[in-house]
């Protein structure tokens, strides 16, 4: 692998995954998607020290890798709010109630759809369909999913995350060992 | 193995069925040791063939006579497992890999063996982060336990497999959107011919299939193709997962064989509508395919050949349900919004039509309609139509002109400036249960 020389760094346990993966996938191209997942799980973000670290790495283009970055809408070149809440307002959702809870998170957080509140503490996103169709109005936080939302449930969840305590998600359910 | 006609959901709802001791105790990776010691590729893609398993990605494909256009003297194949699970209305393959991982796994072992796969791709949507991890564990599992690797079970077929992480981008389910994408690219599809059976990942063959057809997989080889064929009907055989959504008393995935008419899976599996609804409408494929109408809906089997007959299609079984309290309107709207949002932009007929249809749609619902703006949607559907490189544009429109068509009066009071309806629906205070 080659020296760096740009100002980003993997941690030394993201760099093992890094080593892994540039082993694993069939070209350094194709590695470019999952790095850009290491480099975002440990910044919360792609900077751009991280884009020259990639183009080093992995011989690709700074154009290929911003290409990636705006075509992906989970890939952020910017820092992101410490919690981004993204509310599905696809139709399975809308039909149990997704506008009316958007429009309650509007008014708790005091911000509109695509901002950010001044402490840098939430964001408010509207998404497509999250594949929670059956459990709507459901809602996105980090890697799991809230379901079944209403206005009191959001209003739980708010204050927990005040707190800085991430409640347990719908999807994180209690496994068998 | 299959209690209940349960094929593929024996283990969902289970807090033990990720574990690979619980589907090995209950029959799992039976199906892969004898393929490997008793059978040729070829055999098990003549038992998929025979079993008439149809792909679920949507297009309903046959999956052994896709498995055959591989070329034979191919020196290297890949085969890719689609769960990138965006069709809105569809949430059946999160559960075949949140409640059974190995399941899924072993079929997509099976099927590479079949095709002449050393790499497996599992790519899965990046929304579903906790399930990334899952099914990472899984592999690990299958890879410890001499399931995946280096000379598998000591046969001498090797195979690794790589789950890769999306990004959010419905169009990178679309087959080579998918493929484009795990070659580090924007997930962008690309024109077929050259079909990725013949040159696909990196040039390569490369087939791809949805995770409910790969989790099928198993079951034929253990029970055999005749065994298949005792559920659902002559042209399309075997069970189907459902997702249903919508105001409903039980919604959910379900498993049902496949010709089960509308009427009885509606009223004995799902319950009937939830308390205080009226059914007036279902889209029962995944948001892309044309509504029905209650007295359509009623009136038909769920197969692949009774719902073209019918005028709509399977597709992914994402069966949205629509009750008499909310408006047409708006929720074509809600998806005309997803369309264009999710266009990637290539060809201008469906980057500017859904741009289009969006907006014309928007003002027709605020009630700000102008004469003619329906046939104005008509227009632009008839140029959106079969003009693409994928059939994402097609997409928008078939939802899009049976709206149009089927709830017609519904438009047209908006354009003759009456107030906008009320846009959401009754329902939805979350008390409905979810199985
Ligand atoms: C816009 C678009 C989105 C699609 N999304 C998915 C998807 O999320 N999952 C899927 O399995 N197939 C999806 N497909 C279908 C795939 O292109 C492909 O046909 C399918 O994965 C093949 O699997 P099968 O033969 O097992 O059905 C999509 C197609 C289009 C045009
Ligand atoms: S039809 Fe739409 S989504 Fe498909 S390739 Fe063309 S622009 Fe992209
Ligand atoms: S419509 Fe919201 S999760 Fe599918």
């Amino acid at each position: 692998m080659a020296e760096t020389r740009s100002a980003f760094a993997l941690n030394d346990a993201g760099m093992a995954q890094f080593r892994r993966l540039v082993e694993r996938y069939p070209t350094k191209q194709s590695a470019l998607m999952p790095a850009l997942w290491l480099i975002q799980d440990q910044e919360g973000h792609v900077p751009p020290e991280a884009v020259d670290w990639l183009v080093e790495q992995l011989d690709v283009s700074a154009a290929r890798v911003h290409e990636l970055l705006s075509f992906y809408t989970m890939f952020r070149a910017e820092p992101q709010a410490e919690y981004v809440l993204q509310v599905c307002h696809n139709i399975s959702c809308h039909l149990s109630g997704a506008r009316p809870l958007l429009e309650h998170l509007k008014q708790r957080l005091g911000i509109g759809i695509g901002e950010t509140t001044p402490d840098g503490k939430f964001a408010l996103e509207g998404v497509e369909c999250l594949a929670a169709c059956g459990m709507g109005p459901a809602m996105q936080l980090g890697k799991h999913f809230y379901e079944k939302l209403t206005p009191a449930r959001v209003d739980e969840i708010l204050e927990s995350l005040r707190r800085g305590v991430v409640p347990r998600a719908d999807t994180d359910r209690e496994l068998a060992e | 193995m299959s209690a209940n006609g349960q094929l593929l959901s024996a283990r969902f709802g289970r807090r033990d069925g990720h574990k690979l001791s619980v589907y090995e105790a209950e029959g799992g990776y039976r199906a892969l040791k004898k393929a490997l010691k008793e059978m040729s590729p070829a055999d098990v893609r003549e038992q998929v063939k025979a079993a008439g398993l149809r792909g679920r990605g949507g297009a309903g494909f046959p999956t052994g006579v896709k498995w055959g256009f591989v070329p034979a003297n191919a020196e290297k194949v890949y085969f890719f497992v689609n769960a990138d699970e965006s069709e809105p209305g569809t949430f059946k393959d999160r559960y075949l890999l949140d409640y059974d991982p190995h399941q899924t796994i072993e079929g997509s072992i099976l099927s590479s063996y079949a095709v002449g796969a050393a790499l497996c791709f599992i790519y899965i949507r990046g929304e579903f982060g906790w399930l990334v991890d899952r099914v990472n564990r899984a592999v690990e599992e299958a890879y410890a336990a001499g399931y995946l690797g280096q000379n598998i079970l000591g046969s001498g077929y090797s195979l690794e497999m790589i789950v890769h992480k999306g990004a959010g981008a419905y169009i990178c389910g679309e087959e080579t959107g998918l493929i484009n994408s795990v070659e580090g690219k924007k997930g962008q599809p690309s024109i077929k011919p050259p079909f990725p059976a013949v040159s696909g990942f990196l040039g390569a063959p490369t087939i791809v299939n949805n995770v409910e057809t790969v989790a099928t997989v198993p079951w034929i080889l253990n029970e055999g193709p005749d065994a298949y064929r005792r559920y659902g009907t002559e042209k399309s055989p075997g069970t189907k997962l459902w997702s249903v959504s919508g105001p409903v008393k039980s919604p959910g995935v379900y498993e049902v064989p496949l010709g089960i008419p509308f009427r009885e899976f509606f009223e004995e599996h799902v319950g009937g509508m939830a308390d205080g609804e009226r059914l007036k409408a279902v889209i029962v494929g995944g948001s892309s395919v044309p509504v029905l109408t209650a007295d359509e809906v009623m009136a038909t089997n769920l197969d692949y050949e009774s719902l073209a007959a019918a005028g709509t299609m399977l597709g992914s079984g994402g069966m949205i349900v629509i009750p008499e309290s909310s408006s047409m309107v708006d929720l074509i709207e809600v998806l005309m919004h997803f369309y264009w949002d999710e266009s990637c932009g290539q060809c201008t007929p469906c980057r500017e039509g859904t741009g289009w249809l969006h907006k014309v749609v928007g003002r027709v619902r605020r009630g700000a309609g102008e004469h003619g703006d329906l046939e104005r949607l008509e227009t632009i559907c008839n140029g959106m139509a079969g003009l693409t490189i994928c059939p994402l544009s097609d997409a928008a429109v078939m939802p899009m002109r049976s709206f149009l068509a089927k709830f017609r009066t519904e438009f047209e009071t908006l354009i003759r400036k009456d107030p906008a309806p009320e846009p959401t629906s009754r329902w939805a205070r979350g008390e409905v249960e979810t199985r």
